[in-house]
Order: C-alpha cells, then sequence, then structure tokens
C-alpha cells in the first residue's frame, strides 16, 4: 500500500555533468514501494541517482525529495579497499543497519574481514548495509554485478525480505528478470 | 651501563612523554593508513621541523613554531589532498624538508635543532611538555570517541555522509588538526622520522594480522608500545640517540609482516 505523498520526484529531469547525459525522465517513487530503473549502458541511470546525491546536475526539470528524506546507496562499484581489518559486522554495525535481524545467506561469513570476501559475498553485504540502514529510501545500483546465480537469489530473498524495512527502494539494474522478481514496477530510459 | 639506570626518576617524565605520544600515533595511524593517507603524516612532521626551525630564528618560540606549521599543513592537506591526493603530500614533505634544512644552514642554533628533529631529544623534554601531552590524551580520545565511525563511514559508504547533507570536511580537518598536533610534539620529543614510522609501522603490521577494527586498534598500540619500550631502554642501555633506535626497533616489528603469510 502506498501513500500520495512520494518520497522521490523527476519530473522531466535533463541531468548531466559538465553536460547534458540522461533525459528527460520522470517518474516516482512512494513509500512501500520497489520501483525498478533500467536502460542500455550509458543511458544515465546511474546519472540520475546521483541527481539524487547532488553529484550530478539538473540541466532541467525539477528532481523532488520527501521534505527530511534519508538516502542510502549502494554504488554500482563501492569502496572496496584492498587491505582493511574490518568485519562485516562492523560495516554493518557502521551502517546502522545491525537494528534487523541478519538475512540467512549473509551470517556464514558476516565475521570475517572485508578484504577476504569474494565478490558475490561482499556484494550481498553491502546490499544488507545499505537496506538495512535506518533510512526512508535505499538506491541499488546494479546490485546483481561480481554475482553468481545463487548469489543473486540471496539478494532476491533479501530484497523481497527488506520489503518492510525501508520507505521505499529504488533498484538500477539492466537485468530484466531479476527486476521483474524484485520490484512493483520498472521505468525504462532510452539513450 | 648498568640496568639500574633504567629505573631512574630522571627518566621517568621522558618515558611518560614519549609513552603516551607513542600510544595516540600508533592508534592515529591506522585511521591513516585507513585513509591511504599514511604519506601526509611525515610531510606533516617535516613541517613541524621548519616551524619548530622558523620559531627558533624569529624568536625562541620553537614549541609554537612546529604546532603553527603542523596545524598549517594539515589545514593545506585537507583541502589539497582531497584533489590530488599523495602528489600533494608529497610537494608538502618536499617544502617542509627543504625550508627546515635552509633555515638549519642560516641561522645561529640552526645546525644543532637540526640535528635534535633528526635524532630525536626525548631525554631532555620535561614537565612542561608533559603538561601539554596530558591535555592532549583525553582530548585526542574524546575526538576520537566522535571521530572514528565518521571517519569509517566517510571512507567506506561515503554517500551515507554526503548524500545526507553531512560535509566530510568538519570530521576530516578535526583528524588532520588532532594528528598534526600530536606530530608537532612528537617531531619534537623523537624526531620526525620517528614520529612518522610510530604512525606508519604499527598500523601497517596491524592491517595484515587483526580480524576486526578493533583488534587492529589494539595491534596498531600495543606494537607502538612495545617498541617505544624496548628502543627506549636500548637507547639508554647503549647511550644511543633515540630517534633511530626507535625506527629500528619499528622496522623489526615491520619485518614480522613480509615473513608471515596473510
Amino acid at each position: 500500500m502506498t501513500s500520495t505523498l512520494p518520497l522521490l520526484v523527476f519530473d522531466g529531469v535533463v541531468a548531466g555533468y559538465g553536460k547534458e547525459v540522461v533525459g528527460p525522465v520522470s517518474f516516482s517513487v512512494f513509500p512501500g514501494e520497489t520501483v525498478g530503473l533500467t536502460g542500455p549502458n550509458g543511458s544515465g541511470k546511474t546519472t540520475l541517482a546521483n541527481t539524487v546525491l547532488g553529484t550530478a546536475r539538473v540541466f532541467k526539470g525539477e528532481m523532488r525529495r520527501a521534505e527530511g528524506l534519508t538516502v542510502a546507496v549502494q554504488r554500482q562499484h563501492p569502496v572496496r579497499l584492498s587491505e582493511i581489518p574490518l568485519t562485516g559486522r562492523e560495516l554493518v554495525r557502521l551502517a546502522g543497519a545491525d537494528q534487523q535481524p541478519l538475512p540467512a545467506s549473509i551470517r556464514p561469513f558476516v565475521d570475517r574481514r572485508v578484504d577476504r570476501l569474494s565478490g558475490g559475498q561482499f556484494q550481498l553485504l553491502q546490499v544488507w548495509a545499505t537496506l538495512g540502514a535506518p533510512v526512508g529510501l535505499v538506491i541499488l545500483d546494479e546490485p546483481t554485478s561480481n554475482m553468481d546465480p545463487h548469489s543473486k537469489e540471496s539478494l532476491e530473498e533479501i530484497l523481497r525480505a527488506s520489503h518492510e524495512l525501508v520507505g521505499g527502494v529504488l533498484v538500477i539494474s539492466h537485468d530484466h528478470e531479476f527486476l521483474d522478481h524484485v520490484t512493483s514496477r520498472t521505468v525504462r530510459i532510452d539513450q | 651501563m648498568s640496568v639500574d639506570v633504567l629505573f631512574d626518576s630522571l627518566f621517568l617524565v621522558p618515558f611518560l612523554n614519549g609513552l603516551l605520544l607513542a600510544i595516540l600515533l600508533s592508534m592515529f595511524g591506522t585511521y591513516s593508513r585507513m585513509r591511504s593517507e599514511w604519506l601526509a603524516s611525515l610531510g606533516v612532521a617535516q613541517a613541524a621541523a621548519a616551524g619548530l626551525l622558523l620559531g627558533a630564528f624569529v624568536g625562541g618560540a620553537s614549541t609554537l613554531g612546529a604546532l603553527s606549521a603542523a596545524i598549517a599543513a594539515a589545514v593545506a592537506k585537507t583541502f589539497l589532498g582531497r584533489r590530488s591526493g599523495n602528489d600533494a603530500y608529497a610537494v608538502m614533505l618536499l617544502v617542509g624538508w627543504s625550508a627546515a634544512l635552509l633555515l638549519a644552514a642560516n641561522t645561529a642554533r640552526g645546525e644543532d635543532l637540526s640535528r635534535a628533529l633528526l635524532q630525536g631529544q626525548l631525554f631532555f623534554s620535561g614537565p612542561s611538555q608533559l603538561i601539554g601531552i596530558a591535555v592532549l590524551v583525553p582530548t585526542a580520545l574524546g575526538l576520537m570517541w566522535w571521530l572514528s565511525p565518521r571517519l569509517l563511514l566517510d571512507r567506506l559508504l561515503p554517500d551515507r555522509l554526503t548524500g545526507n547533507g553531512k560535509p566530510a570536511i568538519r570530521h576530516d580537518l578535526t583528524f588532520d588538526v588532532l594528528l598534526a598536533t600530536t606530530l608537532a610534539l612528537a617531531a619534537t620529543a623523537v624526531g620526525v622520522m620517528a614520529a612518522f614510522a610510530l604512525v606508519f609501522i604499527p598500523a601497517w603490521v596491524a592491517f595484515r594480522f587483526a580480524g576486526s577494527w578493533r583488534a587492529a586498534l589494539t595491534w596498531s598500540v600495543g606494537l607502538g608500545m612495545v617498541a617505544y619500550i624496548a628502543s627506549f631502554a636500548l637507547a639508554i642501555l647503549f647511550d644511543q640517540p633515540y630517534g633511530p633506535v626507535l625506527v629500528a626497533a619499528l622496522l623489526v616489528v615491520g619485518t614480522s609482516r613480509s615473513i608471515a603469510r596473510k
């Protein structure tokens, strides 16, 4: 069930950095929704996410965040230091995601150092550190990258289980099948 | 020399001065390494050395000069390092080194002070330094309680702060000034290179062996303390300059990183 006030609104947004990259794009994310954003490589999906974070520029149209909305983002290329003595549990705690019960798929490796996890394990941990955070809106940018089919299934389970934890979720992906499984609707942008 | 000399009350204040600085620097080293900014600490320490010589040159306020130069370098580092990283730190190091040696060559006490900064003058540090360090320690520990999660978050999940209108500059600058203040005091006590080694080596080893962040802090501070205490005793017993002995002890600690498997 969705409330009438959107968490995030893109209203005819044309966005980019030095020059226009994407748009015009219009869509909204309401509380309780998991919305997919898809399009070909280089179509500007990540640029749209960056407008929410203030790191990309809106040239035309308007991007509105609900008043006081807090955001957590799982980047397509998250920061992964080659050597860092930090456990998965410490990362989850740092992200504020330790108030929720840990998903079963993460428990086996949550006490290992994050620099000693496989790519898929690290990605799952990052997604949970984002989804479990006490924020109003979560943006997942290509969450299935680095993941084998088993990890992808675990990711789908985590996303479905976290449906009630966060206000709204925007999932950016070029994986249509994955989006069909986890989102309530998908917005497509073209180059 | 007899071992009894180690327990001479004459050495108690210098011992405490160095121990407290070693604890702080090896703790800061874990954060500095996590931020990939360990080279900056050598630049800041070198700037402190130049500031000390300049302070002595203009009127004898050498400690004030060291602190001012180190803090100025830290502020420059906060802003320049965000864009240029290690390039900015290397330039800072070279500017500090050049200025320090030129000041040393052209001032009355310059050569002596320069040698002191190379070798460390820990055994000549006294109660006035201890008072300053005793104020610094609780201040630093209190601030790190607030800073630690923010520094980690800024490095590992940076969007969490900037994406919610919380600029990183406030905690970046606080940490840099805190480290610079400690480095300035340490450079005058144990020498520039020994102060840098306390930031670099314990954390370097801890990052290899520790199983968690909390363990890394414990490893780093523990190794810094062990190297400090061993070198303090060795320097007295064998009548050696303190700074090089501390660096040698830290290097011995550092070899454990390369000979042990991950």
